[in-house]
């Protein structure tokens, strides 16, 4: 056999090792679940709670990181600043921090007797065991995601485009809607598409933050675990609702980029 | 009129220039990348903001930083065609050209957008993005968008160095139509010279943030005042020593050997400049008969084709380049290596203090 043959055939044998590992597990979920009963899970007390809490704190969760971290990621693109390398670390550093730490690092922060906590509360504001907390959660394990790539996305847009947007009689605030969002699409909706991805996924830093209560902070992966010690099963079931969620959430967002996953317009 | 005076620091360059367009004129600015001309355009524009300087288009104050007044781009309407064009990727070419007309109804941006593509043979691409666009296409497209809002002050950043060599001289001849009928003043950035005299009513040579000549090009072709300026429009320049000879000429002993004379005047070191069509070649060994008195000995460097001409380089005392027909290099044998006596009169060399 030539080396050539047998360079090909070892890509071959570690890119199908690859897929099978990783596609293994997920495919092993829908496997061993029945159609019937997947329904019938659903049907089960708190599954439908749960998934409807999933759903309605990722959205808001999502729309919080995409108002706020878009301007945010627009500004660390395009100003070069004193400690712009500091902020940006500071902004990395949740997608590093086991899902544990990150709840020890916001009941320290935010937490009843956290640092903020006392102002939080003077606020009427409720975090712990409240869905808000689910919220502040997932925003805080999801956000880095979405605003490391769109720092990228908006860095990678050709300055002359913002340029030539003013010389034609725009404002940077309107040419930033117009032409800088627009321009660094693709970049923003694959962030966008890993933040909800984690956000959906959120297990470590909800339960040690929010606590798991039925209809408040159980979310669907809380819910899960809350299940397997005691029926498999059922476990098993809304873990496969959990990945078809997810992996429609994925595709609807790589079918509006069409097929660009990381890529820009390119200029020419 | 444009007046435009701007001094500010560019990395190790210190730009200081200062300038003035006339209404339906274009001023070329040429010069080496890095002297500065792309900086001029932008503080033109307001995307520069010079240490010092001011900025007027007829009686309007854009820029006077004495006086702190410095409008905003988006309120100075430059007509500005960037080097790479600068098109939104997102947008179709009639949006491209429509996007700066925002106030004006739905409709009727469109009509103006088709209107002005129309008007550059563009309008069956109308509704292509710009990465379908071929590169003449995208340089239309901008200047297609640029003239949309009527500006008040055209600025062209290189607008044909994007193009190859075959688009190039289309675009060139139908920028310069376009140049032509638009009554404001335009500054035109360009590397070359050709180019620079193709488009330009007059041409500023600028080097190191400097403007060192203003002129229209034959000007500053048959009198350059600066050896750069010599070497930016084609010349072939030699470093030498002047003094008066006994017949009326200069003669200027050149270094690393050989002397030439010359008609205009100068003493101590010189630059002698020479274009290369005014240089002829003959073998090696026959002495120079005809009533050019300047020759110097050399060996055919390199042979290339330019257009309809063949630019030999040579290897003299100094270094040499002649322009010959393709012909003369049948004729003669001239390749690399060859041996030859480049004659040329003392009434095309001329002096520059050094």
């Amino acid at each position: 056999m030539s080396s050539r043959r047998a360079f090909a055939l070892a890509l071959g044998v570690c890119a199908g090792l690859v897929v099978l590992f990783l596609a293994l597990p997920v495919v092993a979920i829908f496997v061993d679940s029945s159609p019937g009963a997947l329904l019938e899970s659903l049907g089960e007390e708190g599954a439908l709670d749960a998934l409807w809490l999933s759903l309605r704190c990722t959205a808001i969760a999502i729309a919080i990181v995409l108002v706020a971290g878009t301007p945010a990621a627009y500004l660390i693109a395009t100003r070069s600043f004193r400690g712009r390398a500091a902020v940006i670390t500071a902004i990395e550093l949740p997608l590093v921090l086991p899902p544990a730490v990150a709840g020890i690092a916001l009941l320290a922060s935010l937490g009843p007797s956290g640092i903020l906590g006392g102002a939080i509360e003077s606020a009427g504001i409720r975090l712990s065991l409240a869905t808000a907390g689910v919220v502040v959660a997932l925003v805080f394990v999801s956000a880095p995601f979405y605003v490391r790539q769109a720092i990228a996305a908006f860095g990678a847009v050709d300055r002359t485009l913002l340029d030539a947007s003013r010389t034609l009689g725009v404002s940077e605030a309107r040419s930033f809607a117009r032409v800088m969002i627009p321009a660094a699409a693709p970049g923003l909706a694959a962030g966008t598409a890993l933040a909800l991805g984690r956000a959906l996924g959120e297990f470590g830093a909800t339960l040690m933050f929010a606590g798991s209560f039925q209809g408040i902070t159980q979310t669907v992966p809380l819910a899960i675990y809350d299940r397997f010690a005691t029926d498999f099963d059922s476990a098993l079931a809304l873990s496969a609702v959990l990945v078809a969620v997810s992996a429609a959430i994925l595709l609807a967002v790589k079918l509006l980029v069409r097929g660009e996953p990381l890529g820009g317009w390119g200029t020419r | 009129m444009l007046s435009l005076a701007a001094r500010t620091t560019l990395g190790d360059t210190e730009l200081d220039v200062e300038l003035e367009v006339e209404p339906g004129e274009c001023l070329a600015l040429a010069g080496p990348s890095g002297a500065g001309k792309t900086s001029v355009l932008r503080v033109a524009a307001g995307l520069l903001r010079p240490r010092a300087g001011r900025v007027a288009v007829g009686a309007r104050v854009w820029l006077d930083t004495e006086r702190g007044v410095d409008v905003p781009p988006e309120e100075r309407r430059c007509g500005y065609v960037f080097q790479d064009y600068a098109l939104f990727p997102h947008l179709s070419a009639w949006r491209n050209v429509a996007y700066p007309l925002r106030r004006l109804p739905r409709a009727e941006r469109r009509w103006r957008a088709l209107e002005l593509l129309d008007r550059f043979g563009l309008a069956a691409r109308a509704d292509a993005h710009p990465a379908t666009l071929s590169g003449g296409e995208r340089q239309r497209v901008a200047l297609a968008r640029a003239l949309a809002l009527e500006p008040q002050l055209i600025l062209l950043d290189e607008p044909l160095a994007a193009l190859d060599a075959r688009t190039r001289a289309s675009a060139a001849r139908e920028l310069a139509a376009v140049l032509r009928e638009t009554p404001v003043p335009a500054i035109l950035v360009t590397h070359d010279f050709t180019e620079a005299a193709q488009l330009g009513d007059r041409v500023a040579v600028i080097d190191r943030g400097r403007i060192v000549q203003q002129g229209s090009p034959s000007e500053l072709a048959a009198a350059p005042r600066s050896a750069f300026v010599a070497d930016f429009t084609g010349a072939v320049v030699l470093a030498g020593t002047a003094r008066p000879g006994p017949d009326g000429l200069t003669r200027v002993e050149l270094e690393g050997g050989g002397e030439v004379a010359s008609t205009d005047a100068g003493e101590g070191p010189v630059w002698a400049s020479v274009y290369p069509w005014e240089i002829t070649v003959e073998p090696a060994g026959e002495k120079p008969h005809g009533s050019a008195l300047n020759w110097v000995e050399a060996e055919v460097l390199t042979v290339t084709e330019v257009g309809n001409r063949v630019r030999l380089g040579l290897a003299g005392p100094q270094p040499l380049a002649a322009e010959v027909t393709a012909g003369s290099v049948e004729r003669l044998r001239l390749r690399p290596g060859a041996r030859v006596v480049a004659t040329w009169k003392a009434t095309a060399t001329r002096l520059v203090p050094h």
